[in-house]
This record gives structure tokens, C-alpha cells and sequence, in this order.
């Protein structure tokens, strides 16, 4: 056991996937001698060759699309998109081979393939460097979605990730890659895809988020009056999500907030409030509140922090959402 | 030396078997026996009767759009044979029916999928074969991660052929999968059916190049443009990259040139956008024609087999029609169970009450019970 940042877990886990299954393969721009822009598999080439962890041309659609081959052929493979901005070229591989192939093949043909992308904003990086596209990718059927934000977490849902038998979009929120430190255990170990956690238990109002706002969650409810309670719960998994969990925490609480960095319209607060009105509705003291990005394009880094879901507007969100 | 020329190129087009069934002895050495000649002949008329019994379905209302092959039949068989059915693998577009069923797809798949039904692209154990694709030039980067896989597994004795048009290779994907398949020096055989057409798009409006052979030349990857009518140059070219393919060569590209008879799919109407004069000319090509003339001419051919074959492709479609309509409609299950490998709890929930609304944790407020609400 030993202390490990987000980033730091990360490459833990594929080395260790690495080292113990001949058909996990890295593929991905410039992860290997360079070990990747964020240094995620940093000394994984020189371990393990670079027919293991091999460094591709600059071709976004070109990873996921061959990606998907060595898949169809029984690897597993892991692709690495440098940031979600460049997810686009290759949406069409993603969402119209990867994530469809089991379903219109009925499961004769399919794709064990874990999908890593750093994903949002707050680290003052140049334009389209800074998004939050998940719900896109829960909107997609036949594609898995986490966004784990601690090192612990990371490492069990990437292992898990890697071993699943359907393709795993797995976002690495880059703002806390390393600003966090936990005891990681050398050991593999696995988390399961789709349970929440609840990061502390509280009884007046339930906030849910996931990635890098977490931890602007838990300054914004050290801000809170010594007698508000707040149960605080980290998704984790995007889809499939944890929807007991939440409802669970709102059954008792009788109220909810929702952040997340992606924009307010369809995203998975959007969801979450459809979901929680439906199965919580005769225990809700108030609507289910939304603390979000907004409906623009993120912003170049100078606003950045006007766009994000950061603590201030979180608090208030919960001040407002126990008033009502 | 400030100014010289750093990279010359050139495009050789290959027929061995003309259109009035003449064949040239010399490039025909080593290529197809005359038994082969005769099995891939058949395979091309039993895929043309398909053809046009799909045709028939489409048209009475018992099946859906379908494209159909008609007139590109050298191209798939003579492709088809080059390669190692059960070893090889084969990443096909649409139109190139026949390569399917010769590398082990029941040929009632083919009527099955058409007909609306996502069984017909459950390939069977040991057929590697992977389903039809519908978003165009984007499966050929399939095609290298398959023979990546086999590079990378050190599967010497292996290689993967895939099937496009020639509208095809506009798109990126397209020379995404050829610069990855060059760069990683994987065994892949970009097979490319130049059909002249992209719907109502010809080739001249699609590309200004001359070829679409000369396209793989940017990949450093060896390249032909054959006549695709003639599967003794057909098989020839593909044979040939397979040998490359499984010697370390990398991958190769062959442009068949061919002709779409048939309108694109069922749903067009090709006489909106070309003169009859160009369908008719190209008639006079057909491979089923050539072949039958070659056959007949070195004397293993003649009017009564032609007849028994015709009777024999009758029996065939008849079965394979026969068992694609018998197959009971699938079950609503399908389409949740088969979208992971194991279900999701929301899922789970949709599937067993086939509704999308719930009331949730309360149902007894409008006097259901919970498992007929899909509660939780």
C-alpha cells in the first residue's frame, strides 16, 4: 500500500493489466517513450515494448477504429484519446461500431475495449481541452460511461473497465490528476461498474456529482452551518448509474442537488431529477436543483471558472434548495 | 542536386480473361484451374439467382431495401478463393455477397438480415466474417485492427481482406485504415470495388484521380488496378497480396473495376442519372457471360450443365429463401438482452414491463403493483 495520486493509480492499474494478460494493448498519440500528455502511462513502453503500449499516428478515428479490430479479434484494447475535444473524429467508430456491434450482432461480434480520455475543465488549457461530453456517451446505448475522481476508484474502474466484455468510456478528470493522494493498494482489485459511493452521510439534502466537482463539493459543504447534514454522493458510474443509491439518500433527505460540469440541458442532471421525481416524489420537500455548467461553449481558461460548477455556486445551490 | 525528382509511381491494370472469354495463356499460368474456374462460376450464378430472388422479395413486399451485387460477382468469388475460409478474415461492405457464403455464412443470413432481422448478422462460430456495414468506408479500419491483432499475436499463416466502393474512398476513415495498416506493416488487403457509382455520384464527380489504385501509392502500399469482371485477375491480385500479406509484406490494394448493373439498392432508381447506352455496354462485359464462354471454349462446359446449374441455383435460392421466411419473428427480449453482456437493473426493468414510464416507489397511488408499475 502506498500513496498515489489520480494519475499515479492510473498507470499502476495498466501496468498491472499489462503484466498479467498478453492481450491488453496500449494504443494511443504519443504514450509511449513520451508516456502521454499527462504522463498516464509514463515508463509503461520501456516495461513493456512497444508492441504493447505503441505510439499511433494522429488519428483520433484511426485509434478507435482499429481499437475496435483488435478487439473484434479478442484483445483487449485500450485506446487513449488525448482530450475529450478530440473525441469527434471518432464518434462514428465509438457510437455507430463500438457501442452497436454486440446488439446488432447478438453477441456474435464484440468489442472489449476501454476507451481513456482526460476529461474537463479547470486547469487553464487551450480551447476544446475542457469539455465534458459524458452524457453524449449515455445517451449512446451499448457503451459503458465512468468518471472515477480518486486514485483508489480510478485504479479499481479502470481494472474493471479492461476486464469488461463492452466497450468502457473511462474519463479521467484532469484537474485533480494530481492534486489529490490516497492509500492505493499494490495489489488488482476491481470496483464494480455502476454503484455510487457515498463520500459522507448527511440527513438534510443530497448533493450528487461525479469528477473533479466533488471535491468542490466538499469545500462548498465545509461552508455549511455546523447543523446542516449533507449526504454527499459520487456517481462514479455514468451509465449504467447507481439510481438506489441516489434515491435511497433522497428518500430520506427530501431534497436534491446536482452538479456537474457538462451543460445543464440533457445532462445527467436531467436524468437524475426525472429519475428522482419518479421514485422519490411523495418524500421531495423541494425540486431537485441543478448546479451545472451553462448552456455555452466552455470557455477559453480566462472564464473558465465563471462556466465550472465551482463551490460558491454550489453553496448556494444548497442553501437555496434547504430553504425552499 | 537542389532539384530531383524524389518518388516516381505507376499504375498497372491487369486482365487475364477478356470480355468475349479469351484468356491469356501466359498471365493465366499458375493462377485458376479449370475445376476452380468451373466452382467459382457456379458460386457467381447461384449469387446472381439470390440476387435477383431478393430482387422479387423486395418487390412483393416481403422483404426491405437490398442492394443488389449484379455484375460485380468476379470480384467477390475470385477474391473469395484467394483466401482461407475459417483462417482468414473477411470485413465486407455490401455488395459482395458471395464472398460471404464461400467463407462460411449460411447463405439464408443474407435474406435474413434484409429482411429486418439482426440474426442474420449473428455470425456463426468459426465464420470469420464480420456483419455488413452500413456507415460507409468506415469498417476498413476494422480490417487493420483484425490483422494488427494477428501481427501482434504473431499468427504468421493469417491475413484479412476488406470490401469497399469506390465512394468509399472519399471518406477519411478510409485513409485512416490505409495509413494505419501501412505504418503498422499489417497483413490487410484493401479491396476496393470500383463500380463506377456512389448512388447517382460516378466516379468522376467522386475522385479526380485517374485510378483508385493510385490512392494506396500516398501509403506506400503495392497496388493494381485489375479488371474486376475477370476472376483469373482477380484471384491473381488477391493471391498475390495474401502472399505478401502472410510473408511480412504488409498490406496491399487492389482496384477491381467493375459495374454496378442494378440500380444502388432497391429504394433507386438508377435511370434518374445514367444513359441505358452505359448499362447496356457494360452488359456486354458481364463476368458470368466471359467466364461461361471460357469454360465452353477448352471444353468443360456446354448447354446441359448450364441447365443442371440453373435448376441447381433454383433449388438453392428456393431453400435459402425457404429457410429465412420460416424464421419466427424474433423476441422483444432481443433487443435489451443482447446490448451488454450482462443487463443493466434499468434495463432489465424496460424489458420485462415494456414501458418507459414509471411511477416509481409508490405505485399503489394509482392502484398498481409494483411489478406491473416496473418499479424498482
Amino acid at each position: 500500500m502506498a500513496e498515489q495520486t489520480l494519475v499515479g493509480a492510473i498507470t499502476q492499474a495498466l501496468d498491472q493489466a499489462l503484466a498479467a494478460d498478453p492481450d491488453v494493448i496500449l494504443l494511443g498519440e504519443d504514450i509511449g517513450i513520451n508516456g502521454g500528455v499527462f504522463r498516464a502511462t509514463d515508463g509503461l513502453q520501456a516495461t513493456h515494448g512497444k508492441d504493447r503500449v505503441v505510439d499511433t499516428p494522429l488519428d483520433e478515428s484511426g485509434i478507435m477504429g482499429t481499437a475496435i479490430g483488435l478487439a473484434i479479434a479478442g484483445m483487449k484494447a485500450v485506446p487513449e484519446i488525448q482530450f475529450e475535444g478530440f473525441l469527434g473524429p471518432a464518434y462514428d467508430q465509438l457510437v455507430n461500431h463500438a457501442a452497436r456491434m454486440r446488439n446488432r450482432t447478438r453477441s456474435a461480434v464484440t468489442v472489449p475495449m476501454t476507451v481513456r480520455v482526460p476529461v474537463g475543465g479547470g486547469i487553464h488549457a487551450p480551447e476544446l481541452h475542457s469539455d465534458s461530453p459524458e452524457s453524449i456517451y449515455a445517451h449512446s446505448p451499448g457503451v459503458k460511461v465512468v468518471m472515477p475522481c480518486t486514485p483508489y476508484d480510478a485504479k479499481g474502474l479502470l481494472l474493471a473497465a479492461i476486464n469488461d466484455p463492452d466497450p468502457v468510456i473511462f474519463f479521467e478528470p484532469k484537474r485533480v490528476y494530481r492534486t489529490f493522494k490516497e492509500e492505493v493498494p499494490d495489489e488488482m482489485y476491481e470496483i464494480p461498474i455502476g454503484q455510487a459511493k457515498v463520500v459522507s452521510e448527511g440527513e438534510n439534502l443530497t448533493l450528487v456529482t461525479w469528477g473533479a466537482p466533488v471535491f468542490q463539493a466538499l469545500e462548498a459543504i465545509d461552508n455549511l452551518p455546523e447543523d446542516v447534514s449533507v449526504e454527499l454522493i459520487d456517481l462514479r458510474s455514468i451509465y449504467p448509474f447507481d439510481m438506489d443509491t441516489i434515491a435511497e439518500s433522497v428518500c430520506k433527505t427530501g431534497r436534491c442537488v446536482v452538479v456537474h460540469e457538462a451543460p445543464l440541458t440533457c445532462g445527467m442532471g436531467a436524468e437524475i431529477a426525472a429519475r428522482v421525481m419518479e421514485e422519490c416524489f411523495l418524500h421531495l420537500e423541494a425540486p431537485v436543483q441543478r448546479v451545472t455548467g451553462f448552456d455555452t461553449i466552455m470557455p477559453y481558461y480566462k472564464l473558465e471558472n465563471e462556466y465550472l460548477p465551482e463551490s460558491p455556486r454550489i453553496l448556494k445551490g444548497i442553501t437555496e434548495c434547504l430553504a425552499y | 542536386m537542389p532539384h530531383h525528382t524524389v518518388f516516381e509511381a505507376k499504375i498497372e491494370h491487369l486482365q487475364i480473361l477478356d470480355e468475349n472469354g479469351k484468356l491469356d495463356k501466359k498471365l493465366a499460368k499458375d493462377t485458376l484451374t479449370d475445376e476452380q474456374v468451373v466452382y467459382l462460376y457456379e458460386q457467381m450464378r447461384i449469387c446472381r439467382e439470390l440476387d435477383e430472388i431478393a430482387f422479387k422479395l423486395q418487390r412483393s413486399g416481403r422483404m426491405g431495401t437490398y442492394p443488389q451485387n449484379k455484375g460485380q460477382e468476379a470480384n467477390a468469388v475470385g477474391s473469395a478463393l484467394a483466401m482461407v475460409q475459417g483462417n482468414d478474415w473477411v470485413v465486407p461492405s455490401y455488395r459482395e455477397n458471395a464472398a460471404l457464403f464461400m467463407h462460411g455464412l449460411p447463405m439464408h443470413y443474407i435474406l435474413v438480415y434484409w429482411m429486418g432481422d439482426e440474426r442474420g448478422s449473428k455470425i456463426p462460430d468459426g465464420v470469420n466474417i464480420t456483419p455488413l456495414s452500413v456507415p460507409i468506408g468506415t469498417h476498413m479500419l476494422h480490417a487493420t485492427g483484425i490483422a494488427w491483432s494477428m501481427k501482434q499475436r504473431k499468427e504468421k499463416d493469417r491475413a484479412v481482406i476488406t470490401y469497399f466502393g469506390d465512394g468509399s474512398t472519399s471518406e477519411g476513415d478510409f485513409h485512416n485504415a490505409m495509413n494505419f495498416a501501412s505504418v503498422m506493416q499489417v497483413p490487410t488487403i484493401f479491396y476496393c470495388q470500383n463500380n463506377q457509382w456512389a448512388i447517382s455520384t460516378p466516379r468522376e464527380r467522386q475522385m479526380n484521380s485517374a485510378t483508385v489504385a493510385q490512392k494506396a501509392i500516398a501509403y506506400d502500399m503495392p497496388t493494381i488496378q485489375v479488371d474486376g469482371n475477370d476472376i483469373f485477375a482477380v484471384y491473381k491480385a488477391t493471391s498475390d497480396a495474401r502472399k505478401r500479406a502472410i510473408q511480412g509484406g504488409g498490406p496491399s490494394f487492389i482496384e477491381g473495376l467493375t459495374y454496378r448493373l442494378g440500380d444502388h439498392t432497391t429504394a433507386d432508381d438508377a435511370r434518374r442519372y445514367r444513359d441505358q447506352s452505359e448499362v447496356d455496354a457494360w452488359l456486354e462485359k458481364d463476368p458470368l457471360i466471359r467466364t461461361r464462354k471460357y469454360m465452353e471454349s477448352v471444353g468443360v462446359w456446354d448447354d446441359k450443365k448450364q441447365e443442371e446449374l440453373e435448376a441447381r441455383a433454383k433449388t438453392i435460392v428456393k431453400e435459402v429463401v425457404d429457410a429465412a421466411i420460416s424464421i419466427p419473428t424474433p423476441d422483444k427480449a432481443e433487443i435489451f438482452d443482447d446490448l451488454y453482456a450482462e443487463i443493466p437493473e434499468d434495463l432489465k426493468i424496460q424489458r420485462d414491463t415494456m414501458r418507459t414510464t414509471s411511477i416509481g416507489r409508490n405505485p399503489s397511488q394509482i392502484g398498481l403493483n409494483a411489478q406491473a408499475a416496473g418499479a424498482h
